[in-house]
């Protein structure tokens, strides 16, 4: 990454400026200011997070004991079904409505024209409509929990929404809102997407070639395109799915010349590519705070960013690992295991290059860096089991066991959640223009670090001794492990209590931040550092240059 | 700083170390085809497929231990090591050829030696080695298994779950695992299993087995099974099929050939006369077949 000497922005504080700030309903409800906007979508990913880690509370006290205990019918007979349609609630949840909008919506929107030295991003209002689609999303979604489904209340079908489930197995119209949440998600998406590659392309500050680009520019430039390619996938297998449920074709369904199968393709068509839109975002804002905090420039920035370019592209032809048991020829499951190791060498450069900045360096352990650090480890370890399950010799015992469970949330939760930690307590003074206590910052990193540690690591063993996902009660032999993850589990559902706790007194009673605050150095110094904390609410009076 | 990060790490290992040792007399207790209490490893294995699958897992789970331990490492050191107490002024380098060359070679290299045992394993647990010697057709229903012997006329019924309230333990039924109608096979035969999907996408597993394959309405599926040990295997469904998606479990009773023919025998006679559950559909004898085995 380059040195960036702003010598031309305005760091005199918004004091001077003439800001024009519209009056609240215009500016919170018809905002075209990125931050704002930025602002918006971070409120709402922590909104649906909370709702979304209700769920999990609710998922791990009802595993915490073999036997159903709460989630029974008026009878008190087990209902599965609303097991379901919390497990399916969670996961679209958290994967559209706080990964994404976290990381994108909320990171994307604040420092990508910050750290390019745009005034904004390319389509003011078009990021407006971005945001404002993702909120009936969300409420369609959580509206179908109490419409109908078919088997009961709700759309219990899983993320993946895998028909002939969620078509024959779910008559009623609760799966119609669960799909027509996701196109409006999905539309927020590509939108935003669009706008995300208008602006890196045609925006930067003089100066600022692709290859002097921030990482976390370079990650939501890949990330975009990945948008962009996958998300009209997504969009496509579940148009054909509401027409095979309610206009009589048949392209999921065998009795009409369809195929369940096919569902499954476009599905992870779009699938794969998302965990790594989920992921990428992560990886340029990790790489930001180790580089700030060791006091060292990104070493191998080049190998960096290409690494995301190289993930984001073989990210495409790997979906089929999802699919090993559903019937694929041998030579297929052989093409996809090849691929899907592939994809280990370009992380790995990532992880290496991250300890390698770090090495020599004159590190501080704030919170963002206790995090960044807590994300290399975590995400090696969910990535060597990402390792194991490629195999699709190995994956036949594995999948759909608690492996895969364990597997994905150590590169989600505690991969692209704890990047979204590390990014919040980095970049809260610059957003809020107040600082969060540190030692708050430091308990919440260990009770959370501790806490998934003891929900998810488990889940390893419970997946290898082969109990299934997305049941409501285990065999007993389970019962050990499974108490272990429900502790760790609260312990981690107090800490995200703790952590809002810590948004509050941050707003209300933090100090005030400086425009530097971590005292950047030059050699990782990225636009945003330049201009006041926060930032006027039209930054860059006077292009800046980049040498 | 230093002594305070030595102290939690210190702690953090010690917790793992008691875990381990804790969970490891639980591997002492050896019972092929079902998990065991505090099991922190894949199931015994029952099958040859299996078998390969344990020595794979035992060379990959080396492979991410070392890797894992080794970045686990090498952040402790860099923490310890350069710290800003102890690494006041930081260097500024920021490149190293040879080294960003070796950390793009080696992992390939280890990938190298993940994938060859990785296809082979692939490619023997996808088809029975030479002709199977019989075949078991399993079709999944929402929620229980339908079973089927071609080889032996009039071989066909359906397995339930039997309900928590009327799990015998005194006859080693266990919950959530045992069924009314559990599948017989014989030992050491090469086993054909031939899947297919009643209504939902369901997944016939049994993890000491080695087996897990998808009922998919519309298509045949095929894997295979040899097992190598007498006993009771069980597995659980494998695919979200709806409400009652955690019970539908598998048991599969593995016996010798000489016990196998008189269970045959008994079977013929036993469901002759069985009348699938009423919610069974009409024609669920035999489900549309789109492809034909070769061989």
């Amino acid at each position: 990454m380059t040195a960036v000497h702003a010598e031309a922005a305005d760091t005199h504080g918004d004091d001077h400026h003439h800001d024009h700030k519209p009056g609240f309903f215009a500016r919170w409800f018809m905002s075209t200011n990125h931050k704002d906007i930025g602002t918006l979508y971070i409120i709402f990913s922590i909104i649906a997070g909370l709702i979304g880690g209700a769920f999990s509370m609710m998922m791990r006290l009802e595993l915490q004991d073999p036997g159903v205990q709460f989630l029974t019918d008026a009878a008190g007979n087990p209902d599965g079904h609303m097991w379901n349609v919390i497990i399916t609630a969670h996961g679209l949840i958290m994967v559209f409505f706080v990964v994404m909008p976290g990381l994108i919506g909320g990171f994307g929107n604040w420092f990508v024209p910050l750290m390019i030295g745009a005034p904004d991003m390319a389509f003011p209002r078009l990021n407006n409509i971005s945001f404002w689609l993702i909120v009936p999303a969300f409420l369609l979604l959580l509206g179908s929990a109490f419409v109908d489904g078919g088997p009961g209340p709700g759309a219990g079908t899983g993320w993946t929404v895998y028909p002939p489930l969620s078509d024959m197995g779910h008559a009623g119209l609760s799966v119609d809102m669960a799909i027509f949440a996701l196109h409006l998600a999905g539309a927020s998406s590509i939108l935003g997407a669009a706008n995300f590659i208008t602006t890196i392309f045609n925006m930067r500050a003089p100066g600022m070639t692709l290859h002097k680009m921030p990482l976390f520019v370079w990650a939501m430039l890949v990330t975009a395109f990945l948008l962009v390619l996958a998300v009209p996938v997504l969009g496509g297998a579940i148009t054909m799915l509401l027409t095979d449920r309610n206009f009589g074709t048949a392209f999921f369904s065998p009795e009409g010349g369809g195929d369940p199968i096919l569902y499954q393709h476009l599905f992870w068509f779009f699938g794969h590519p998302e965990v790594y839109i989920m992921i990428l975002p992560a990886f340029g804002i990790i790489s930001h705070i180790v580089s700030t905090f060791s006091k060292k420039p990104i070493f191998g920035y080049l190998g960096m960013a290409y690494a995301m370019v190289a993930i984001g592209v073989v990210g495409f032809v790997v979906w089929a690992h999802h699919m090993y048991t559903t019937g694929l020829d041998v030579d297929t499951r052989a093409y996809f295991t090849a691929a899907t190791l592939i994809i280990a060498v370009p992380t790995g450069i990532k992880i290496f290059s991250w300890i390698a900045t770090m090495w020599g360096g004159s590190i501080e352990f704030k919170t963002p860096m206790l995090f960044a650090i807590g994300f290399i480890f975590l995400f090696t370890v969910g990535g060597v089991t990402g390792v194991v399950l490629a195999n699709g010799g190995m994956d036949i015992v594995l999948h759909d066991t608690y492996y895969v469970v364990a597997h994905f949330h150590y590169v989600l939760s505690l991969g692209a959640v704890f990047a979204l930690f590390a990014g919040f307590y980095y970049w809260i003074g610059k957003m809020s223009g107040r600082q969060y206590p540190e030692w708050m910052g430091k308990l919440h990193f260990w009770g959370t670090f501790i806490g998934v540690n003891v929900l998810f690591f488990p889940m390893h063993f419970l997946g290898l001794q082969g109990m299934p996902r997305r049941y409501v009660d285990y065999p007993d032999a389970f019962a050990g492990w499974n108490h272990v993850a429900s502790i760790g589990g609260y312990i981690a559902g107090g800490s995200t209590i703790f952590f809002i706790f810590i948004v509050f007194y941050t707003l209300f009673f933090g100090r005030r931040a400086e425009a530097n605050y971590w005292n950047v150095q030059p050699q990782s110094m990225t636009l945003e550092w330049t201009v006041s904390s926060p930032p006027p609410f039209h930054q860059f009076d006077i292009q800046p240059k980049v040498k | 700083m230093k002594n305070k990060y030595f102290g939690r790490l210190s702690t953090f290992v010690l917790l793992i170390t008691g875990l381990l040792l804790y969970a490891f007399p639980a591997l002492a207790e050896s019972m092929v085809g079902q998990p065991h209490d505090w099991g922190i490893m894949l199931q015994e294995a029952g099958s040859p497929v299996k078998e390969r699958m344990e020595e794979f897992h035992d060379l990959l789970l080396i492979i991410i231990s070392i890797i894992s331990f080794f970045v686990l490492a090498l952040l402790v050191y860099v923490v310890l090591r350069f710290n800003s107490r102890m690494n006041p002024k930081p260097s500024s380098v920021s490149h190293n050829v040879m080294l960003e060359i070796a950390w793009t070679i080696v992992p390939v290299i280890i990938l190298i030696i993940i994938a060859i045992p990785s296809f082979k394993l692939l490619y023997y647990g996808d088809r029975t080695p030479g002709e199977p010697d019989m075949t078991l057709e399993v079709t999944g229903y929402q929620w229980y298994w339908g079973y089927r012997y071609p080889d032996y006329e009039g071989i066909s019924f359906n397995a339930y779950m039997v309900p928590d309230d009327e799990i015998d333990t005194s006859k080693g039924q266990v919950r959530l695992l045992s069924t009314d109608n559990p599948v017989v096979l014989p030992i050491n035969k090469d086993i054909q299993i031939l899947t297919f999907g009643g209504d939902v996408l369901h997944s016939f597993a049994v993890p000491a087995l080695g087996v897990k394959q998808d009922t998919v309405p519309g298509r045949m599926n095929e894997t295979w099974v040899r097992i190598t040990k007498p006993g009771v295997y069980y597995g659980q469904c494998s695919e979200l099929c709806g409400k009652d998606h955690s019970y539908m479990p598998i048991e599969i009773h593995a016996v010798t050939q000489e016990e196998f023919d008189a269970w045959v025998e008994s079977a013929k006679e036993e469901y002759a006369a069985y009348t699938p559950h009423p919610e069974t559909p009409v024609q669920d004898s035999k489900p549309v077949q789109l492809a034909t085995i070769e061989e």
